[in-house]
């Protein structure tokens, strides 16, 4: 198969030598885990359990709330014991609601039948299953996976690519993912390719992974839909958009998935497994693959980790951080975002928890002036022209900005990277999304109490016309009455 | 001589009558950028820009006599449409986040007050019972804070949560 070719990208250095040849290793059950409610796209999950009850491993702890939206599993048998607010993976440090669960050590299961052949079932009941046991994108955007499929099948999808690019420098998860269970992921991928209804799948890995993608051929060699395909390691490949441009020169349209327009389902090698141990063993997403690495820790390593394991256990059991630690990020370092605690929990798009030392970050200084050399521009993989929209930013010109194209820019961090300058680029943009939803909010917010005010004026002047009613009719009643007896004298 | 006066008066009182009926039918309806002004604002009457209500605001508005940013209510966004429709620079934008109403619960002796004041009904409670605010219908006009007799309700900072968190812009040298 020939590839195409998309433009922009950059090659920061892989640094993945670290963990790439640690296999995977269970993190020892942490006594207390931290279940934020929210670790997906869409709205909150509901708990359905309450404090002081006993939950057994994978039993439902929280249901989603609407279409868009994931159920929680209890990553280990224990108690819950609070429902509260903890610190979110997130760099502003600030609270989300968590369910907090003891285990027990036990790991106990409940006693359920083995699932039915996925391909005896409806495609819709797979996608339903899907959802059902939590599974989200693994790729990082945690978007449900069950939507993404029954719309894809909806669309018409004829082709499933199974993303394994990984193209985070560090992060070596996804990797040891396939190195390891490769025979699972194509198990993965089958079902997904029936929930689809799609007649082919390409297996797509960076050439920087052959171990990976000798195992991943020799797991699929059994089946002709399957198709294992080596790109050349560029930052950001294992963007879902230009994953397809590169297998099918097609460009998505600005502002949707591309799906539709092209044919093509992108899920990460993380989803495919999980969806393998959800219809083959009925087993919920209740733990990932996590890299530590970087050159604060003391031993990198991959870790299978049960969702809600605090940062700090995972670098703990990885012989601990080094004094020369700066910072502590939560994914990889182009897109990963820097954590203010390490008391904060594992959550289903935790690729990795990257400790790393000043000599990798580079020196902290100010930025130099922009010199209008132009490289974030050769970076950017949309086409945009980042450092045009950062100067808009700077002026807070949002309406320049977004005719700028600030909505098609996807965060890959690429034109940062490429700054000589250290024009925090990324993080300009980062503000100006963030300030322009303040202003949708601001502006929702404002015809919403528009609403409530014009709807209790409305009220308001109900009851006064209900009261003038009341009087009127008692006074009617009342000149009746009058009247009547008036007759009744006339009559005497 | 009676000529005159009856050609005169006859004349005055024909003019008269198509004057009077010019001002009835040929009457131009107000200043049609107040209007829209009007409508931008947020309506409750308030009066903290210090102008007899929101039509008040609207004429020293439309008449370039008030600042853009004399509605706490209308907050940030309002500065923004404001300017776009009057064609002035945004000015004062940089108020910090919204002031919205925040119960104290534990002097809140449940008078009852507060809610029947509130514009958009964003106060829950009962007479005897803790009264709360519902933020997200709270446009911090301030009209309830007055009449709290144990001054447990107060305009506070909204308080950031995920959803409001961004990041902050990036400090650029020499900019």
């Amino acid at each position: 198969m020939r590839l195409h070719h998309f433009r922009g990208g950059v090659h920061p250095p892989g640094r993945k030598q670290f963990s790439a040849d640690q296999p995977i290793q269970s993190l020892p059950l942490p006594a207390r885990l931290y279940l934020p409610l929210q670790q997906h796209a869409g709205g909150p999950a509901l708990p359905v359990v309450s404090v002081g009850q006993q939950v057994a491993k994978g039993e439902l702890l929280a249901r989603a709330q609407s279409a868009i939206s994931a159920p929680l599993h209890a990553p280990s048998s224990g108690i819950v014991v609070d429902i509260g607010q903890f610190t979110a993976p997130h760099v502003s440090g600030l609270p989300i609601p968590t369910l907090v669960l003891d285990t027990d050590g036990e790991e106990r299961w409940p006693e359920r039948e083995p699932p039915p052949d996925p391909f005896g079932l409806d495609p819709e009941e797979v996608a339903t299953r899907i959802g059902d046991a939590g599974i989200v994108g693994m790729g990082g955007a945690s978007f449900p996976a069950a939507v993404k499929l029954s719309k894809a099948r909806q669309a018409g999808v004829h082709t499933l690519v199974v993303n394994g690019s990984e193209c985070e420098p560090y992060v070596t998860c996804d990797d040891r993912l396939m190195r390891e269970r490769a025979a699972e992921i194509v198990d993965g991928a089958t079902i997904m390719l029936h929930a689809l209804q799609a007649s082919r799948a390409l297996v797509a890995v960076e050439d920087n992974k052959p171990e990976a993608i000798q195992a991943l051929r020799e797991a699929c060699a059994h089946d002709p839909r399957f198709q294992v395909l080596s790109l050349p390691t560029r930052y950001p490949t294992g963007s879902a958009k230009h994953l397809i441009q590169l297998l099918t020169g097609l460009e998505c349209p600005a502002g949707e998935p591309g799906t539709e327009v092209t044919g093509i389902l992108v899920h990460n090698v993380g989803t495919a497994y999980a969806v393998q141990r959800a219809l083959r063993h009925g087993r919920p997403l209740i733990s990932r693959i996590v890299t530590v690495s970087g050159g604060a820790v003391a031993e990198p390593r991959n870790l299978e980790v049960p969702l809600g394991a605090l940062a700090a256990d995972l670098l703990a059991y990885c012989g601990g951080v080094s004094d020369d630690l700066v910072r502590v990020l939560s994914g990889g370092p182009m897109m990963g975002q820097p954590l203010p605690s390490l008391q904060t929990p594992i959550v289903k798009g935790s690729n990795g928890i990257l400790a790393l030392t000043a000599a990798e970050l580079g020196p902290e200084q100010l930025p130099d002036p922009c010199v209008r050399c132009g490289r974030c521009t050769e970076a950017c993989p949309m086409g945009l022209l980042p450092g045009e929209m950062a100067r808009r930013v700077q002026h807070d010109d949002w309406a320049g900005t977004l005719a700028f194209g600030l909505n098609d820019c996807m965060a890959c961090g690429s034109c940062a990277y490429a700054c000589p300058s250290r024009v925090p680029l990324s993080q300009s943009l980062a503000h100006a999304r963030g300030a322009l939803a303040e202003q949708r909010r601001a502006e929702q917010k404002a015809n919403y109490t528009r609403q409530l005010m014009e709807q209790r004026q409305a009220r308001l002047a109900r009851q006064e016309q209900a009261k003038a009613d009341a009087a009127a009719q008692r006074r009617a009643a009342k000149d009746k009455k009058q009247r009547a007896a008036v007759t009744e004298e006339d009559d005497e | 001589m009676i000529f005159a006066i009856l050609v005169l008066t006859s004349l005055g009182s024909f003019l008269g009558l198509l004057l009077s009926l010019a001002s009835r039918f040929l009457r131009v309806p107000g200043n049609a950028l107040r209007e829209e002004v009007l409508e931008l604002l947020p309506g409750v009457n308030c009066g903290q820009c210090g102008y007899p209500g929101c039509g008040g605001a609207a004429d020293a508005l439309v008449d370039g006599k008030a600042s853009l940013a004399l509605c706490p209510p209308g907050g940030a966004v309002l500065i923004r449409t404001l300017a776009a429709k009057l064609g002035r620079a945004p000015e004062g934008g940089d108020a910090g986040p919204p002031l919205l109403a925040t119960i104290d619960e534990s002097r809140c002796i449940g008078c009852a007050h507060c809610g029947k004041l509130c514009p958009t009904d964003a106060i829950i409670g009962a007479p005897k019972q803790i009264h709360a605010v519902f933020q997200d219908a709270c446009m911090g006009c301030g009209a309830c804070v007055e009449v709290c007799p144990t001054e447990c309700l107060q305009m506070r900072p909204q308080t950031p949560t995920l959803t409001t968190w961004y990041w902050p812009k990036p400090v650029l040298q020499g900019a």
